[in-house]
């Protein structure tokens, strides 16, 4: 299973030891958000499933119709979310987390099916932590859970 | 005496399974769904798979509809229940669903209709079989589970 990072670790998902972190998983496939909230669970993470893009923001509270004290999204280390989706990508709702104001530092990881080195690309320079190909194994979440731990501090 | 029953069933069930993995209907995918099936998600496995058999059975409707319109096949159309097809495939180790999926689309590509018909029916033909067998393999651990004197919710 491929795993291709920015540089450095995912530090900035904030997660001291003995907390919980808790993932927002964005994927339009049921099948899919069953897997990735089973992984999570198995690595002690607290998730929230989205089945779009819209529903994601929406929860974040990065709504159109919505102000800042609505959501939800200071409460999110990390966000998984599908690349093919319809309606909104999981590029494009990567762009808005990035261009947003309160949830730009959230690690934001992109997975896909489909092994294109222009879409990888394309995801990390828009600012993605880290994409992976599905289907996920539990060794690859157990290693973004590691990530997500405060360390040497 | 229910121990004994309880062992040769799970001879069988590994049997089979081994049979499905030669085969290439299955893949080391599936072994990962069995991995997270533990006493918080006791049925993590049936229920996975019901899903992808409601969402395989929908989408083969799709596609025979979009096929049978000989005026007009939505070829685009095709190709997106396509592509949910091979990622739900993929996400249980539906193995050879899963190329026989690559193969359809790429002849929806194309827009070859004699390709996509072909595609359709080995399609079917290889969900089948799947269906069968994971029903098989179902059946083998309930039966496994009762002979080893286990409560366990029945699954339809």
């Amino acid at each position: 299973m491929d795993v291709a990072g920015g540089s450095g670790s995912l530090l900035k998902g904030m997660v001291d030891h003995g907390e919980v972190p808790h993932v927002l998983a964005v994927d339009d496939s049921l099948i899919d958000r069953k897997l990735v909230e089973k992984l999570l669970k198995n690595s002690s993470c607290k998730v929230t499933t989205a089945e779009n893009g819209l529903r994601a923001l929406e929860y974040l509270g990065l709504g159109d119709d919505q102000n800042r004290s609505n959501g939800n999204g200071s409460k999110i280390n990390l966000i998984i979310t599908d690349y093919c989706m319809p309606g909104m990508t999981g590029y494009e709702l990567l762009k808005k987390i990035k261009e947003s104001s309160i949830m730009s530092e959230v690690p934001v990881v992109v997975m896909s099916s489909e092994n294109i080195p222009t879409r990888i690309n394309k995801c990390l320079e828009e600012g993605a932590q880290m994409f992976m190909l599905k289907p996920l194994k539990q060794s690859d979440v157990k290693k973004l859970r590691c990530q997500m731990m405060k360390c040497g501090r | 005496m229910l121990g004994l029953g309880a062992e040769r069933l799970r001879a069988d069930m590994n049997r089979l399974l081994a049979l499905l993995f030669h085969q290439g209907v299955l893949d080391e995918q599936f072994l990962q769904l069995q991995q997270l099936q533990d006493a918080t998600s006791p049925n993590f496995v049936s229920e996975v798979v019901n899903i992808y058999f409601n969402e395989s059975e929908k989408l083969l409707r799709n596609l025979r509809g979009l096929l049978l319109d000989r005026e007009f096949s939505d070829y685009k159309k095709m190709g997106i229940h396509l592509n949910q097809f091979m990622g739900s495939s993929s996400s249980i180790g539906a193995k050879r669903v899963r190329n026989v999926c690559v193969a359809f689309r790429a002849a929806s590509e194309q827009n070859n209709r004699p390709g996509c018909l072909r595609g359709l029916e080995l399609l079917e033909h290889e969900y089948c079989y799947l269906k069968n067998k994971l029903h098989e393999l179902f059946h083998l651990e309930q039966q496994r589970l009762l002979a080893a004197g286990v409560r366990y919710p029945m699954q339809n």
